[in-house]
């Protein structure tokens, strides 16, 4: 008789339900005890930090409709996982993060107006990406998922303690570099951990369309890799989950990829009409499973938060909404000098030549005599 | 200089035993595949963050054996075998560089890079650019690259074209034995993601290894000086271009200047353009077809920057526009000698003194 590995068994999503720590209701959910309810100062900043994710992105939204904004993908109903995912991660951990993960940006604390340098139509990233240790947005899908698993084998090689944690769409796992960044990452037991936000549309494809896989999360199981399915609309579940992968990841115990259900509420930028392609009764019916609502209720039975918390969290957004405003709307600073300064190390003498052409023809010095 | 025309053979024999230290300290002639492996040892000796991986280079030491040795070397924590997937290679190869390290991969053939092409065009070529410097990538490509070994279907082409249209990438590639050694470890050495381009014709190609001294990575390097004409070849070609400059002494009574470009982007206008100014006529000369190709650009700016000094239009002696023929017909695609001396004597030598 054939005995599969223990890791098999291991790397089977337990149960059918995705795990939850905390219900629709503010009820303590089923998490099977994979999942460890997190401290009360923890569940405290992710609701105060999903309601500024929530603010920073209804303010995003409008400065596209005042031109503001090149183009912005809202994250509206996913702030479970753009808030707990990042409070997961420790100072010396990394994000990577896609075009839709801007608030889970901020939450990592990378200045608002940086974060939107690329969305403004500034520069391509605006932000350092040493300093926070987030990489650049991944427009194209799923590209960035190789990029951690190779950053996080060469912490491994270096002998740094470092986990990188990958933001993914449930589209992302229909390219193949997500399975060759899961493969990757399980041959090499690399310190990475995958979280794929299934929001259920990638831009208007509806999930069936991607996937005849009866989760997500059961792709990890062919990898040989330990997979959660999760409820991605409760915050205290994604800041667990992403927790324990990145401890076990930091431990040598290899990756893991989590599953978290959740729902774009918004249109998948403010140019695309979502009417089109899903019906409002289910919107509707994940509006009731609102991440923020449930959390709040939760603190709340719990005496964990009262009325003058929930003003002060409302203040502190307002802030960072003001903030974004003011910055959004003072012009543009890009320098047509900075076209060909970080080509290469050092610009080519060709580059040179084409910066010289430019300039002089921006100070009207062309001479467009015939000789 | 014969040691560079060997004619390729359908099976390679096993590359001279390398790994000598510091480039080959005897004088016996090198193989160009075992140049590289010289390279690459003395790469990783000389810095613990440089790694080698690739698809079958670890204990096979590669298909084309240039990573002969170095497993059992170096250990395979940094000369390893991946699973087979060539955009995991170059994306995971990007993720190392970003926290720190210097990896040299393998691309195991020029067509089996293809999947790479996003992570290579997208990303490796651009992130620099996208963070403002602030993201360094020095990564090494390595893509035998090219035919007339014989090969079958996807294992012949010359993509140099794809690579040389993104900017942010720099694409070299070697003449001779002595160079590989060189330029591979100036591209290890260099910021910038460099694609380094093997010509797989002359991987048995031998010389004497002189290890020290040559250009700089983004220089051109004249093979052959010359007074009549500049025939401007590279890689696998530039062997080619020599036994045609020696044709055409004898049979044209021609002096022909050899033109090593050695870095196909960025292109050294200085070195390659004087060249022109001196000669008055050019050929530019590569196995990729003409329509599209790296000559056309060599072409067009040199017509931009000679113009003046010109006896002639420069001609292209290229593959022909056709995908890369099977082996029985090779012979009929790649340009050899004979149309390298018909092009020349095309070169309007009426009023020729």
């Amino acid at each position: 008789m054939i005995t599969l590995p223990d890791r098999v068994a291991e790397a089977l999503p337990p149960g059918g339900a995705p795990l939850s720590l905390i219900d629709p209701d503010g009820t303590v959910g089923d998490a099977h005890g994979v999942l460890v309810m997190p401290h009360d100062e923890v569940l405290r900043e992710l609701l105060r930090q999903m309601i500024s994710g929530r603010r920073f992105d209804a303010q995003a939204t409008a400065l596209t409709k005042q031109g503001r904004l090149a183009v912005y993908p809202s994250s509206r109903g996913q702030e479970a996982c753009q808030v707990g995912a990042v409070l997961a991660l420790r100072e010396q951990d990394w994000l990577f993060p896609t075009y839709r993960d801007t608030v889970a940006i901020i939450t990592r604390s990378v200045e608002p107006p940086e974060a939107l340098s690329l969305l403004r139509g500034e520069w391509h990233c605006g932000y350092d990406p040493y300093q926070r240790n987030v990489a650049p947005q991944c427009t194209p899908l799923a590209t960035h998922a190789l990029h951690a698993v190779g950053l996080a084998h060469a912490a491994r090689v270096k002998h740094e303690d470092q986990v990188a944690l990958v933001l993914l769409g449930d589209g992302a796992t229909s390219e193949g570099d997500t399975h060759e960044a899961l493969n990757f990452a399980a041959v090499w037991q690399a310190p990475a951990v995958f979280l794929v936000q299934n929001n259920g549309y990638a831009i208007s494809v509806p999930l069936a369309k991607q996937t005849a896989a009866p989760a997500l999360a059961y792709k990890g199981v062919g990898y040989g890799m330990r997979s959660l399915l999760i409820d991605g609309n409760d915050a205290a579940a994604v800041y667990a989950a992403v927790h324990s992968a990145v401890t076990r990841a930091a431990a040598g115990h290899g990756p893991t990829l989590i599953e978290a259900l959740t729902y774009r509420i918004e249109a998948h930028t403010n140019a695309d009409d979502a009417a089109r392609y899903r019906d409002s009764a289910e919107v509707e019916a994940w509006l009731a499973r609102d991440p923020l609502r449930r959390l709040e209720t939760h603190l709340r039975d719990r005496k964990l938060v009262d009325d003058a918390d929930l003003a002060q969290f409302a203040t502190e957004a307002e802030q960072l909404a003001a903030d974004v405003r003011a910055a959004m709307n003072r012009d543009m600073s890009a320098d047509p000098a900075d076209l060909f300064a970080h080509v290469y190390a050092e610009p080519t003498p060709a580059l040179t030549a084409q910066r010289e052409f430019l300039l002089a023809e921006l100070a009207g010095g062309q001479d467009r005599s015939l000789k | 200089m014969n040691h560079v025309m060997d004619r390729p053979t359908a099976t390679p024999p096993r590359p001279a035993p390398a790994g000598r230290e510091a480039g080959g300290r005897d004088a016996g002639p090198v193989t160009m595949a075992a140049a590289l492996n010289s390279a690459l040892a003395d790469a990783l000796a000389s810095d613990p963050y440089v790694l080698v991986f690739g698809e079958d280079v670890g204990p096979l030491g590669g298909v084309f054996r240039v990573t002969d040795g170095l497993a059992a070397r170096f250990g395979e924590d940094r000369v390893f075998d991946t699973p087979l997937a060539e955009s995991g290679i170059i994306g995971t190869a990007i993720g190392m560089a970003m926290n720190g390290l210097r990896p040299v991969v393998e691309m195991q053939f020029d067509a089996f890079a293809y999947p790479a092409f996003e992570q290579v065009t997208s990303h490796l070529a651009k992130l620099r650019n996208r963070t403002r410097g602030r993201i360094s990538l020095p990564v090494v490509v390595r893509v035998p690259f090219g035919g007339g070994i014989g090969g079958v279907e996807h294992h012949c082409d010359s993509s140099e074209a794809y690579y040389v249209h993104t900017a942010g990438l720099r694409v070299v590639t070697p003449g001779t034995a002595s160079d590989a050694y060189r330029l591979l470890r100036q591209s290890i050495e260099c910021p910038d993601p460099v694609i380094f381009l093997e010509p797989k014709r002359r991987y048995w190609s031998r010389e004497p290894l002189s290890a020290e001294g040559g250009p700089a990575i983004g220089q051109a390097l004249i093979r052959r000086p010359g007074t009549d004409v500049t025939l401007i070849a590279y890689g696998g070609t530039v062997g080619t271009a020599l036994e045609a400059a020696d044709a055409a002494a004898a049979e044209q009574g021609l002096d022909v200047e050899v033109m090593d470009l050695r870095s196909l982007s960025p292109f050294d206008d200085t070195t390659v353009a004087g060249s022109v100014r001196r000669t008055g006529r050019a050929l530019v000369l590569h196995e990729a077809a003409g329509f599209g190709g790296y000559g056309a650009e060599v072409a067009s700016r040199l017509t931009e920057q000679c113009f003046h000094y010109l006896e002639a239009p420069i001609l292209r002696v290229t593959g022909f526009d056709v995908p890369y023929p099977p082996p029985a017909l090779e012979q009929y695609h790649l340009p050899g000698v004979d149309r390298i001396l018909d092009a020349i004597a095309r070169l309007q030598w009426d009023d020729h003194a």
